[in-house]
This record gives structure tokens, C-alpha cells and sequence, in this order.
């Protein structure tokens, strides 16, 4: 039975490693992304000994034991068939080394992974190290997501556009119910709750298209919450980003100025929302760029 | 202690009194078509309704939205709480109390073998139990139903067999009306029909309570499915604010309902707990209990202590909407975050309320299928208490990413994985129970080996979304579906079927087919696996769970599952056929104990006497001791017979001097 257990976990190990692995999702865009995909291969190949062993132990012992087996021996009762101390004591070491093996490998990975993408509310403690950060804010609301770059005076924008080889701090708040943003490829995901400044971290790694959708149920049309973003090289998203923020300068007079959460007007019988909690933390500080200050507008 | 010693100790046992139920001494003591019953609570239901809709019409005339009724959530609110008081004012839940307050002598029970006490309040908890199977599989098989519809809409990524409204709608009908069901599901039934026989009590602690759990349960059913009338509810079972708060009236049925359920459940949780702490017969000590009762003690813990949680956030959030309040309004100073947490704070031991009775189940059935002794009988039970406890601490796994403080996260991480350490015990306590065993594949049995194959895949796919890395992709996704519907369904629903097929020859004294039952099983069993396995790669695939549209290279994926998901709903007509052909057309007399199995509940004639035992029994040893040479007694049941492995000895001891019971 061991022999059985043994080989078969280690092909089945070995097959994953060697051919679904690299192809796990969420794929490799991003640095976060790959560490993810390894987190959650390497949760798997530590899966797969343990689902084998007992399917290996249940398939055994239901042929051999069955009662309709021919000539099948009687079972013993009394206390031998009760407990069994090492057996007992093994099985409680057992799981509780993988557990905490487990719990160790996450937390390491989730530090050194700078929060792995996911979102860390207001105060991030793990924050990627590079200084040139680059800061995109994600306004939810239902049932769209829409982006500003406080960087490039705040504009806003359907689409979301990301430089190469870059560390990127989204900003996910929400306009009215809580929703969350997963940017799958990316592997990004923060709820996007009213009020709040949810802030995720991710650092890309590669170009390409990825998919933004909403994973947080906030009414009818949340199925159809979704749309696309890319990844670009650093000089084609500078020269979409100065081009944008041009285009959309009337625009951007009309919003709100650019700020961390936004409320409801209470007052605005059009709807409107004014900028609140400006300054959560020092934002210059962080990220070595000033994000527009509020100003009144015109 | 000597046997007659521990018999006689049983003198301060009290003497079985008939419970006294309420009603008023004026109506007939065997009352007909003019009295309480199931007929009566409706009509007092409706009425009830109608006055508080009314009221509450009259309390909100001020307010501005009063013009659009539709909208007005105050008289929905007053509607659906009159309503359920009228119900239980109907079924006679409150006899007793107006009887008390009024000054009056309350009667007491009744004992009759009319069919139509299944449709009374009554006292008896074998009635009850009953009442229950019947209700939880009402609750079970609507939200099949709903089920099934939002596997027809996922059919395709683009075109639409419902509105998004309606949708939604089912949606969160379905994960709402499951998770009220799942709550009850062997609690209800097998644990009010079992747990006063497994210890040798002659009814539970408060039959009052117990038969008002059930009636609150089954006014809950109606209350949760009023929603549908109102326009629905969009927020999906976990009730998000401020989705919640944005609502229609669709959202009262939601609160309203989960607070009625909840009273139902403490009701429930703190009625068995208490029958089990002081109503064991004499010599049931804690090494003795049955495990099944072990599991139901756990649960009824939780029961108890998680529910009220619930029952306040939904109060909070009733007051949200009827008057105006702000617990979850942001933006006047309450949280979204405190529902978020209030509710998980409930909802995570809720998820081991629907995970530890199946444990009992499984543990209980396997050493009479494998004609052995339970393995590890303690580790088996201190598991069950420890999964009970670390409950409370795990809650915010399901917020990892919300946005809450960070750097609680390893610490969630930390307590979520433990809990995998005590739920792991069942398997140990599986294996150790097959070893060297004479397996009988009786269906029972199949269902409680399927329970060890789903529940393995639910567990280890729980450890991944544990794991705050991992968690980012798969939160919010088909991943976690799959994983809870492996654990839910995978692990107690199984169970419960293998518990109704092993315990029903009990329950109505007659045998279900057994070979419908085998077909019913693995009908079950393959669709289950192939409706929900290919959904953890639908959503490790990026599909987030409770949409209507998604990518269309998974359409190949949600249709398998979808086909699978319409087998898997087709074969619970086999037991609905199976369990009507069996019971009701063509009833065969099920033997006594079908199953050679040493406990306690078995030992008891069938159809069991209003009283359950004529005399008190004297437990002597835990009822495991299969395949032993010369195994000790189990219980002397007082008319001279002993319970022993194999058959009933000969009287052996001396019959108890009291008369039996009447």
C-alpha cells in the first residue's frame, strides 16, 4: 500500500509539475501573479500525497475487507480495536506539522510577496520596495470600473493602461455598494467598499491584454461588470497617458477633484460626489508623487 | 458500582409526567377538525399578515416613499412578523404562556396515534423529528429547484433564460433558502428524533421548545420564499450592506426570515443541549454517549452561541430599512464592515453547524457497517469540541481581501488552518474503523464512504483558499463555490441521506428499497462529482461566482456541469419515489433492528412508545462492542433483557420492581 502510495504520488507530482504547472492560472504577468501560480502549485503538490494517500488507504481497504470477499476473516473487536497510541499521537504530529508548514510557507510568501495583490485597506504594511511607484485609483461603481491617474492630473478613464516593468499601488474605493476588483491576469484583487482606500500592490512583469471583472456580488448587472485592461511598454504608456490627459481636460474640470474616497452630495440633486478624507497618509512620502490636491472647482 | 446500585440510583430520576403543552382546559382533549393544526396556522398566518401589513402602513403614513407601497419596506416588515406570530399563534406555540398569563389550568399532552398529529403542535419529539424530515427536504428540494434554474442561465455566456433581476433573485433564493436548511438539516430531524433515545431519555428537556422549534423553522420557509413576491433580493445569501441597505422590500423577507430561523435554531441548539447534559439515563456517562450525540452537543453549541449574532445584525439591519437608522449606512456614520463581520461571525460556526452532525452521522453508521468498535472514540469527540471552539476565531477569512487591517491576516491564516488539524480527526477515526473490517455495502454505508471521498476534496481545496496568496485568485470565484458546496453538500447532505436510509426503518418502521436506494446513491454521487469538480476550474479560470454572463471559452465547462447538475436534481426523484413506493404504497414491516446495530435506539419496540422506554435503561457500556469475544452488556433495559453483541441475551438479571409505564 505504501509502495502504491509512493510511486503514484510521486507521477502524478511529477506529471503536474512538469506539465500543468507552468500553465496554472493566473499566469505569469506580473510578479505577484507568478509568485501566486507557484504558491498555488506548490500547495498542490503537497495536496497530492495526502488526497492519494487516503484514496490509496479507502480503495485498499474496501476490496480487501469487504465482507462479500471470499473467505474474508472475521474482524477483532475489544480495546486493541479501539485505540492505537502511535497511531493516534502519529496522525496528530503529522497533520499538524503540514499545517503549520503551510501556515509558515503563506505568511513568508505573503510578506516577501508585498500582501501578494490583495487588497490591504488603507494602511498597507507590505508595500513593494521600489521607490518609482506608480498610483492608479479604481472607482467602482454599479456596474462599471473606472480608473484615475492622480498622477497625470487626475484624469479618469474606462480603460485601464499599465507601464511594463513597473510597480503599480491601486487605490479601489467604491461610489455606492461594495464591490471588488480582480484583475485576473494581474492577480490583483481589493474590494472596493464606499469610504474606504483599499489598497493592493503588483509590479508588472510582461505586456499584454488582461481582464478586470467584479467578484463581489453589487446588484443585477454584476455579471456584466467587467471590462479590459493592458500592460505597455513604459514609452507608449506615457505617450497614452500625456494623450489622454489632454483629450479628457474638459473632462477632468468637471469631476470631483482627485482624492482617496469620495461621498455622495447630499446636497447635488444631479447626484454629484464630492472629494472626502484627502490625505489618508502622506502620499508624497510614499510614493514621491503628489496626487492632485483638492481644489475648489470651477 | 454494582448494577442494582446504579438502578437504584435512578430513583431521583423524575418520573415521566406528560409534558404539559398549553391549550385551555375548555377544548377537548382530543381535539378534531376544530382545533389547532396546520389549518389553523395558516388561516391565523394570513391574518396575521394582513393586520400587520395594515399597521404598518399606518406607523410609516409619514414617511415619503409610503406613496410607492411596493417600496415601503414598514408594513412588508409588520406583514411578515404578524404573520409568523399568527402562525404560531395558530399552531398553539403560545397556548401556554397566554394560558399561564390568563390565569388558566394549561392541559397537558396527548398521546395518539392519529396521522394527524403530524400537523400539531405536539410534544412528542418523535413527532417532531418527522416534521422536521419533512420540512428541511421542503427547503432542500425548492432550492434545488433554484439551483437547477441558475444552471439553465449558465447554459450560455450571452443569451439569457432570465432578466439579471430575476436572476439575482434565485440566486440568492437559492444560497439562502440552502444555508437555512443546512442549519437544520440533521440537527431537526435526526437529532430530535434520535438524541432522547440514544441516551435513554424519555423526551427532551422542554417539548414546548423543541416543538417550537420546528414550527418557527417551517414559518421561516414561507417567510424567506415571500421574498420572490416582493421583487427579490440581489445581495446573494451573505446579505452585504450597503447592497442590503439599497434593497427593495425583497430584503425584509431575507432579514426577517434569517431572524426567525435563527430563533428556531437557538431554540433547537438549547433544547438538545439541554437534553443531553441532564436527561442521560443512568450510567450514560460522557466515554458512553454515542458519537452521533457527541456531534450534536458540538453543534448545539454553536447553535446557541454563533445564532444570536445573526439574529441582532438582522435586527440591525430591519431597523436600517423601516427606521432609517445607520448601523451599515456609511456614509451617516455606521460601517459596511460591521455586517461584513457581524454576519461571518455567525456564518463561519454556522459552516461547522452544517459540517460536524454529518461527522456524527458518518462516525456513528461505520462501526455497525464495518462490525467493529469506533477507532479513537476520544480524539473523535475532542475533535468535535475543538472544531466547536476554534469556529469563533476563523471568521475573517472571508474578508482577507476586503480591505480590513492587514496584518490580522497570518493570524486568520494561522487559526483557519488549524481547524483542519481537529476536522482531520474524522478521517483518522474513518480509517482506523475500516482497518482489518467487514465492510458491508449497505446504502447507508455507500452514502457515509462518499462523505469521506467529497469531504477529503472539500477540506484540502478549503487549506488553498486558507492560504492568503492563494486566496487572491480564487476569493469570490467558482473555486470557493466548489469547495463549499464539496463541504455542504459533499459532506452533510450525503450524510443525511445515509442517516435517513439507516434510520428511517426505524423511524416509520418501514424498509426503504434497497435497490432504488443504490441507484439513488450513485446517480448522486457521480452527478455530484462531475456537476461541482469541473468548478473549481471554472473558477480558477477567472469566473466569479453569482454572474449571469462569463467568458465564452468556459461556456464548455458550465455546460458539463449544468447537464450533470440535472441529473444530479433527477436523482432525488428517485428517492422521493423510493421513499413514497416504500413508506406509503407499498410498505414492507422493516425487521426490528435491520442493521445489528448495539445502540440504544434500537433496542426500543417500533413503532417506539409515546415514552420510549417502559423502564429507565441502565447503560453499562458505549455501544461499540462488535467482534469482541465476550463482549460486556450495553444497557439493561429493566424488563430483564441485556444488550449485548450478537442478539438480547435471556433475562440475565432480575426485572426492575417498578411497573413499566403506561
Amino acid at each position: 500500500m505504501v509502495v502504491i502510495w509512493l510511486v503514484a504520488s510521486v507521477i502524478i507530482d511529477v506529471l503536474f509539475a512538469v506539465f500543468v504547472a507552468p500553465h496554472v492560472p493566473p499566469g505569469r504577468m506580473t510578479d505577484n501573479a507568478s509568485d501566486n501560480q507557484f504558491d498555488f502549485n506548490v500547495l498542490l503538490i503537497v495536496a497530492v500525497p495526502v488526497l492519494v494517500a487516503v484514496w490509496t488507504y479507502l480503495g485498499y481497504s474496501l476490496f480487501v475487507w469487504r465482507a462479500s470477499r471470499p473467505g474474508a476473516p472475521e474482524p477483532v473487536g475489544g480495546p486493541q480495536a479501539r485505540t492505537h497510541l502511535g497511531v493516534q499521537v502519529g496522525w496528530i504530529i503529522t497533520t499538524t506539522v503540514i499545517v503549520l508548514g503551510l501556515f509558515l510557507f503563506g505568511t513568508v510568501r505573503l510578506i516577501t510577496g508585498q500582501g501578494s495583490g490583495g487588497g490591504e485597506g488603507p494602511n498597507p504594511i507590505w508595500t513593494p520596495t521600489s521607490k518609482d511607484i506608480l498610483p492608479v485609483q479604481v472607482i467602482g461603481q454599479q456596474w462599471k470600473f473606472t480608473y484615475r491617474y492622480p498622477t497625470f492630473g487626475g484624469f479618469e478613464t474606462s480603460q485601464l493602461v499599465l507601464p511594463d516593468d513597473t510597480s503599480i499601488a491601486f487605490h479601489v474605493t467604491s461610489l455606492d455598494v461594495i464591490h471588488s476588483f480582480w484583475a485576473y491576469q494581474l492577480s490583483v484583487k481589493a474590494d472596493a467598499n464606499p469610504q474606504q482606500d483599499n489598497v493592493a500592490f503588483t509590479t508588472t512583469t510582461q505586456t499584454g491584454s488582461f481582464t478586470v471583472r467584479c467578484s463581489e456580488l453589487c446588484g443585477i448587472w454584476h455579471g456584466a461588470m467587467y471590462n479590459y485592461g493592458k500592460v505597455v511598454s513604459k514609452t507608449a504608456f506615457m505617450a497614452w497617458a500625456k494623450a489622454t490627459e489632454k483629450a479628457t481636460a474638459a473632462n477632468t474640470k468637471l469631476l470631483p477633484p482627485f482624492a482617496y474616497t469620495y461621498v455622495p452630495d447630499a446636497n447635488g440633486a444631479d447626484g454629484g460626489y464630492y472629494p472626502d478624507n484627502v490625505d489618508p497618509y502622506s502620499n508624497a512620502e510614499v510614493y514621491g508623487a503628489t496626487p492632485g490636491k483638492p481644489t475648489p472647482s470651477g | 458500582m454494582t448494577l442494582a446500585a446504579e438502578r437504584d440510583s435512578e430513583v431521583a430520576y423524575p418520573d415521566p409526567t406528560p409534558p404539559v403543552l398549553g391549550g385551555f382546559q375548555g377544548l377537548p382533549s382530543r381535539p378534531g377538525w376544530f382545533s389547532q393544526h396546520a389549518g389553523t396556522a395558516a388561516i391565523f398566518a394570513v391574518l396575521g399578515y394582513l393586520l400587520g401589513h395594515w399597521l404598518g402602513n399606518v406607523v410609516s403614513s409619514g414617511y415619503a416613499n409610503v406613496q410607492l407601497a411596493g417600496t415601503n419596506s414598514v408594513p412588508v416588515t409588520g406583514g411578515l412578523l404578524l404573520g409568523v406570530l399568527g402562525w404560531l399563534l395558530g399552531i398553539g406555540a403560545l397556548n401556554y404562556p397566554l394560558a399561564k398569563i390568563a390565569g388558566l389550568e394549561p392541559r397537558p399532552d396527548y398521546e395518539t396515534t392519529s396521522w394527524t398529529r403530524y400537523f400539531r403542535y405536539t410534544a412528542d419529539h418523535k413527532v417532531v423529528g418527522l416534521q422536521y424530515v419533512i420540512g428541511v427536504l421542503g427547503f432542500l428540494f425548492t432550492g434545488g429547484l433554484l439551483a437547477m434554474a441558475i444552471r439553465t442561465e449558465l447554459l450560455s455566456p450571452t443569451s439569457h433564460a432570465f432578466g439579471p433581476g430575476t436572476y439575482i433573485s434565485i440566486v440568492s433564493e437559492h444560497g439562502t433558502m440552502m444555508m437555512m436548511m443546512a442549519t437544520s438539516v440533521i440537527v431537526g430531524p435526526l437529532g430530535n428524533w434520535l438524541v432522547p433515545l440514544m441516551i435513554g431519555a424519555r423526551r427532551t428537556a422542554f417539548p414546548r421548545v423543541e416543538a417550537f422549534s420546528f414550527w418557527i423553522f417551517s414559518a421561516g420557509y414561507f417567510v424567506i420564499l415571500s421574498a420572490l413576491f416582493y421583487g427579490g433580493f440581489p445581495t446573494g445569501w451573505t446579505g452585504y450592506a450597503p447592497l442590503q441597505t439599497q434593497a427593495g422590500p425583497g430584503m425584509m423577507s431575507y432579514l426577517v426570515g434569517f431572524a426567525v430561523i435563527g430563533l428556531g435554531m437557538m431554540a433547537a441548539g438549547f433544547n438538545l443541549a439541554a437534553t443531553i447534559i441532564n436527561y442521560r439515563a443512568p450510567g450514560m456517562t460522557w466515554s458512553r454517549i454515542p458519537i452521533f450525540v457527541w456531534a450534536i452537543l458540538a453543534t448545539c453549541a454553536l447553535l446557541t452561541l454563533a445564532t444570536p449574532t445573526l439574529v441582532a445584525a438582522g435586527l440591525f439591519g430591519i431597523l436600517d430599512h423601516c427606521a432609517q437608522t445607520a448601523f451599515y449606512v456609511n456614509e451617516h456614520g455606521g460601517s459596511s464592515f460591521l455586517w461584513e463581520n457581524l454576519f461571518w461571525f455567525f456564518g463561519h460556526p454556522e459552516v461547522y453547524i452544517m459540517a460536524l452532525p454529518g461527522f456524527g452521522i458518518v462516525a456513528e453508521l461505520l462501526p455497525v457497517f464495518t462490525r467493529k468498535p469506533l477507532f479513537a472514540y476520544k480524539v473523535a469527540a475532542a475533535g468535535m469540541v475543538g472544531v466547536a471552539l476554534l469556529s469563533f476565531f476563523v471568521w475573517q477569512h472571508h474578508l482577507f481581501q476586503s480591505g480590513i487591517n492587514p496584518d490580522m491576516r497570518p493570524l486568520f491564516m494561522l487559526t483557519t488552518e488549524l481547524i483542519s488539524i481537529p476536522t482531520g480527526f474524522i478521517f483518522l477515526v474513518g480509517m482506523g474503523t475500516l482497518y482489518k473490517a467487514k465492510i458491508r455495502f449497505e446504502v447507508p454505508m455507500l452514502f457515509c464512504l462518499a462523505v469521506f471521498f467529497n469531504f477529503l476534496i472539500g477540506g484540502v481545496t478549503g487549506v488553498f483558499l486558507s492560504d492568503v496568496p492563494v486566496n487572491v485568485t480564487v476569493h469570490g470565484s467558482f473555486f470557493v463555490l466548489a469547495h463549499f458546496h464539496y463541504t455542504i453538500m459533499g459532506g452533510l447532505i450525503f450524510a443525511f441521506f445515509g442517516g435517513l436510509y439507516y434510520w428511517l426503518p426505524k423511524m416509520t418502521g418501514k424498509t426503504m428499497n434497497k435497490k432504488l436506494g443504490k441507484i439513488h446513491f450513485w446517480f448522486m454521487f457521480i452527478f455530484f462529482n462531475l456537476t461541482f469538480f469541473p468548478m473549481f476550474l471554472i473558477g480558477l479560470l477567472g469566473q466569479p461566482r453569482r454572474v449571469f454572463e462569463y467568458a465564452a471559452n468556459l461556456q464548455g465547462l458550465n455546460d458539463f456541469a449544468s447537464v450533470c447538475s440535472f441529473v444530479l436534481g433527477a436523482s432525488f426523484l428517485i428517492f422521493i419515489a423510493n421513499f413514497v413506493w416504500s413508506i406509503f404504497l407499498k410498505p414492507t414491516k422493516a425487521p426490528a433492528n435491520p442493521w445489528d446495530s448495539l445502540g440504544l435506539e434500537w433496542q426500543t419496540p417500533t413503532p417506539v412508545p409515546y415514552y420510549n422506554f417502559e423502564r429507565i435503561p441502565v447503560v453499562l457500556s458505549d455501544p461499540y462492542h462488535y467482534s469482541e469475544d465476550d463482549p460486556p452488556a450495553v444497557a439493561d433495559l429493566g424488563d430483564g433483557t441485556l444488550v449485548t453483541a450478537g442478539a438480547s441475551s435471556p433475562a440475565s438479571v432480575a426485572e426492575d420492581p417498578r411497573p413499566p409505564v403506561q
